[in-house]
């Protein structure tokens, strides 16, 4: 086996210097019983490189890559183009085959890069501290619904209509143990009555921007409202090229924010590994979940990083930590980093343009088609659409010409009958007019 | 010394004294590195048109402010992240024994992999007629981690070992309320992962600890006394966290299930046993599978990981959406809490989308590189090169529970650096001298000034000879009392060491602009 060094040869020296007849002898504690033979597995042996790769090119060619079709999906996943270097980069065996960095002396790469992180994720979310990421954008919902109930000792936590069912659901799952979490009406293209929901019981009020279908919010009002009630806004950015272009949630009250940050550096990967990013005010540091990094110096009073803060975290807390979280999304954040880099202040601002002036040409021209109607009259790069007839069965007839068309809100919401010809398209820096016309032409056909 | 014919000198030239200041502070292949913010200066990495964009659609939220990114080219900002990337140590450039962290080698062909366009590239909303490829990598990867397992069902979508460990108690928790009981307590061995209690409290139970025997393994007469009608559920790592196998696990599990109980086994360590031993034969529930540790998806510096977890028939209703179901027309992803199959009462969502599909792609490849055979041997050789690092070092430092074989990871304590004023943190230091990342240090709690190493089935016979003379040498100094490569250690890193108190005392947790960061002080 390719990846084993070592030999029988080696095996051999190594039992005799432990002392022992076979290898079965190290495993002495394993009860008999559950000690199994090679044959108990119905599994295929060892295979190499060439075959490996054969069978799961097979496998991968059996799907339709977005670069590969026009493509329109977003919906919490965005198609960007991601510069050559940054993928060159983390594969870097000093990143990519390295552990945390327990160890900052020799972790000095990581701690720097993770540091930067967190400078890019505040000045881009206008909030005064961001952490060393979270597993991706939902789980930092749900990580900030928690915060928010343990920093008002509240256990409501309402959800804006707006909010990405799936993130919904995760807040649902993990923040409804201890406390009650109610959604408010889903009302696509405008902004639903969230306001007057808030009260003294209330720990937070969760709203996206742009929301999931698209329509750009005001959360200063909503911050406001919360903060005359005691209760804390938790903004959420799905899309963050966006925060290039619009108003950043810690400009409008946002007490927490938390997005996801796979359109920056990262692939779409059919839903992970991705990004998640958190940030706040710097006087709920403490309550804060995950890794973060800080600056020091050493010994010889050289400027260097480590991990820091980490009485909120479970290797230390054990039970008493803020959340059970252990990892980060390490080298999901370097390639968040290296693409932000790259960009700069006039990269993500332009890249920004190009999103919103793609998507408002988009609109332009489906909404001049008969049958289809623009339902979100603000938006960033994605905005929704209702046809005559349900948005689902279209999509998939537009897949069978080539085209992917969109997300079909059933997809996200399929119990509510008032979304079924609703459908999310996407539009970024990596669609033609070529696409635009294909997609025009096969929607005309379809309808 | 000696000169060529033009008069360019070719011996080795004078020693240079290593205490002397170079002009730029670099010295040779080491450079300094500024922060990135430090380094802009209006340049732009990317070629993108300025286009001018219309208010009629932004609702008035324009962003009014700058956001204070800073501007570098492209071979600027390569150069930065090279040079930063050089002061990281790398299971590629040598031996990363972290015990508990399996830092093993990672495939390149796994990279490769992960980045073909039909998974690297692909939606996870697109249409599922468009995915059929990447269901059915799921599915194969399904059908590997139950078979090695024994279990009859996985839940796919936890992100790491930590989301794994909570999607394992809410199915639990689940299944308990099922049967119109509550359970609040869950027992975990105080030599437990840190993850293990803060899981159990982050899912709603107390938690109740259980003391290690003197031999290193879980008392199971104190467990078994501790149950009772009120506890949900117990968490074993098996191996356990000293690195031995439990060996009373059987006995363990049918107490805890006579008592109505389940058995959550944290797989942490399943790289010591897997192609060997099959959780489901020892009765366990639920186990998350690490695939960044026991199927090598790399670490890539603390994330991210994946943390699928197996489910016994007791608890596989209750995995989370989204299910993934053989339909007639292919494969179909199940992602609604109300349109699951007969049978199905899945307990919530675990996460937007469906898992760390990256993360299974790359694993996968890793299993079928290895194939059934392969995987045992790694596991027969994990243990194999672990033993020989105990009986070869065991009579120079100490093994708390020496005698007997451990599985892939060896544990001394400090009890060897008695009277020496060495700690365990300064010979792990002294260790980054000498080329090796140190071992994991203070963990398992159980042991005094812990030191647990894992040297994986990566290494070769040579690799781990030099290391143990390295470790040997170290031992037989510091027992002589002979500490200077111990004082003060490493000396001979990017940094020495940081001072950890002043950062979390007055914490800058990120880069400011100078006239603000003067303001603030």
């Amino acid at each position: 086996m390719r990846y084993l060094p070592l030999t029988a040869e080696d095996r051999r020296a190594m039992l005799a210097k432990i002392g022992a007849a076979d290898v079965d002898a190290l495993f002495r504690d394993v009860p008999k019983a559950a000690l199994t033979s090679l044959s108990t597995f119905d599994l295929p042996d060892t295979q190499g490189e060439l075959e490996v790769e054969r069978a799961l090119s097979k496998l991968a060619a059996k799907n339709v890559a977005a670069g590969a079709a026009p493509f329109f999906c977003g919906a919490g996943a965005y198609k960007h183009h991601v510069p050559s270097a940054v993928d060159h980069l983390i594969q870097r065996s000093e990143f990519l085959t390295s552990y945390t960095p327990y160890q900052p002396e020799i972790a000095q790469g990581t701690l720097q890069y993770l540091f930067e992180f967190q400078t890019q994720v505040a000045l881009l979310t206008g909030m005064e501290v961001a952490n060393a990421s979270l597993y991706d954008g939902s789980t930092a919902t749900a990580e900030a619904v928690l915060m928010a109930q343990r920093i008002t000792k509240r256990g409501k936590a309402i959800l804006s209509g707006g909010l990405h069912p799936h993130y919904a659901e995760t807040v649902e799952t993990v923040a409804g143990l201890a406390g009650v979490v109610s959604r408010s009406p889903v009302t696509p293209g405008s902004a639903e009555d969230i306001v007057s929901l808030i009260d003294e019981e209330t720990a937070c009020v969760v709203v996206q921007s742009p929301d999931v279908f698209g329509l750009i919010r005001n959360l200063r009002p909503i911050a406001d409202a919360a903060h005359a009630k005691g209760a804390l806004l938790i903004a959420v950015v799905t899309e963050v090229v966006s925060l290039g272009l619009l108003e950043p949630p810690g400009a409008q009250g946002a007490d927490i924010v938390a997005a996801e940050g796979q359109s920056i550096g990262n692939g779409l990967n059919f839903g992970g590994p991705y990004v998640g990013l958190f940030a706040t005010r710097e006087k709920f540091l403490r309550q804060m979940p995950g890794r973060l990094c800080g600056e020091t110096v050493d010994a010889e009073g050289r400027r260097g990083y480590v991990l820091t803060l980490s009485t909120r975290e479970q290797h230390i807390r054990r039970e008493k930590a803020t959340s059970n979280i252990c990892t980060n999304s390490g080298l999901c954040c370097l390639a968040f980093t290296i693409h932000m880099s790259l960009l700069g202040e006039e990269g993500l601002t332009r890249l920004a343009r190009i999103n919103h002036a793609k998507a408002s040409a988009l609109a332009d021209k489906l909404a001049a088609l008969p049958g289809v109607e623009l339902v979100t009259s603000t938006f960033f790069n994605e905005f929704t659409i209702k046809l005559l007839k349900p948005a689902a069965p279209v999509a998939e007839a537009l897949a069978a010409e080539g085209v992917i068309a969109g997300v079909p809100v059933s997809r996200l919401l399929p119990k509510d009958k008032s979304v079924e010809n609703l459908l999310i398209l996407a539009a970024t820096e990596t669609n033609s007019d070529d696409d635009f016309q294909a997609l025009a032409n096969a929607l005309k056909e379809v309808l | 010394m000696s000169m060529n014919n033009q008069g360019r000198p070719t011996g080795t030239g004078e020693a240079f004294p290593a205490s002397i200041a170079t002009i730029s502070g670099d010295r040779g292949l080491d450079h300094e590195e500024p922060l990135i913010f430090e380094l802009g200066h209006g340049a732009i990495g990317v070629d993108l048109a300025d286009v001018k964009v219309s208010e009629a659609r932004l609702g008035g939220m324009r962003r009014k402010g700058a956001i204070g990114l800073p501007g570098l080219s492209e071979p600027e900002v390569i150069r930065h992240f090279v040079r930063l990337s050089r002061m990281n140590y790398a299971i590629d450039a040598g031996l990363y024994p972290l015990g508990s962290c399996t830092m093993k080698h990672n495939p390149r062909l796994n990279e490769k992999i992960a980045r073909l366009p039909g998974f690297g590239d692909l939606h996870p909303l697109a249409p599922q007629s468009t995915t059929q490829g990447a269901l059915e990598l799921i599915s194969q990867l399904m059908t590997w981690l139950t078979r090695l397992t024994g279990m009859p069902a996985v839940a796919m979508s936890p992100k790491a070992g930590a989301h794994g460990e909570l999607c394992g108690l809410l199915a639990i928790r689940a299944a308990i309320a099922a049967r119109g009981e509550t359970r609040k307590r869950i027992l975990v061995p105080e030599s437990a992962h840190g993850t293990n209690p803060a899981t159990a409290a982050f899912a709603g139970f107390t938690v109740d600890e259980v003391p290690a025997k003197p031999n290193g393994h879980v008392d199971a007469e104190a467990l078994k006394a501790k149950l009772g009608p009120d506890v949900a559920a117990i968490m074993l790592t098996n191996p356990n966290t000293c690195g031995l196998f439990e060996g009373e696990i059987i006995e363990i599990a049918k107490a805890v299930h006579d008592a109505g109980a389940y058995f959550y086994c944290d797989g942490a360590n399943f790289n010591a046993i897997a192609g060997k031993v099959r959780p489901g034969d020892l009765g366990v529930d639920a186990m998350h599978i690490n695939l960044h540790k026991t199927f090598s998806t790399p670490h890539g510096g603390g994330g991210p990981g994946a943390g699928p977890v197996v489910l016994s028939d007791r608890l596989a209703a209750y995995a989370p959406i989204p299910l993934l179901v053989a339909s007639g027309a292919g494969l179909r992803l199940i992602e609604d809490m109300n349109a699951v199959p007969d049978g199905a009462k899945p307990f919530g969502r675990m996460c937007a989308f469906h898992g760390q599909m990256g993360m299974f792609v790359r694993a996968l490849t890793y299993m079928l590189s290895h194939g059934r055979d392969g995987v045992r041997q790694a596991s027969e050789d994990a243990v194999l090169s672990a033993n020989y690092i105990l009986a070869s070092l065991k009579d120079v430092m100490s093994a708390p529970f020496g005698d007997g074989p451990c599985m892939h990871e060896a544990l001394f304590d400090d009890s060897f650096l008695d009277g020496t004023g060495v700690t365990t943190l300064d010979f792990a230091k002294a260790m980054i001298d000498e080329g090796y990342h140190p071992m994991t240090m203070y963990f398992p709690l159980v042991v005094h000034g812990a030191m647990l190493i894992e040297p994986t089935e990566s290494e070769s016979k040579a690799s781990l000879d030099q290391f143990i003379r390295v470790l040997h040498t170290l031992a037989t100094e510091a027992r002589a009392k002979k500490t200077e490569r111990f004082a003060g250690a490493p000396h001979l890193a990017p940094r020495r060491r940081l001072d950890e108190t002043a950062a979390a005392r007055k914490p800058v947790l990120r880069w400011k602009p100078e006239p603000v960061k003067a303001a603030a002080e």
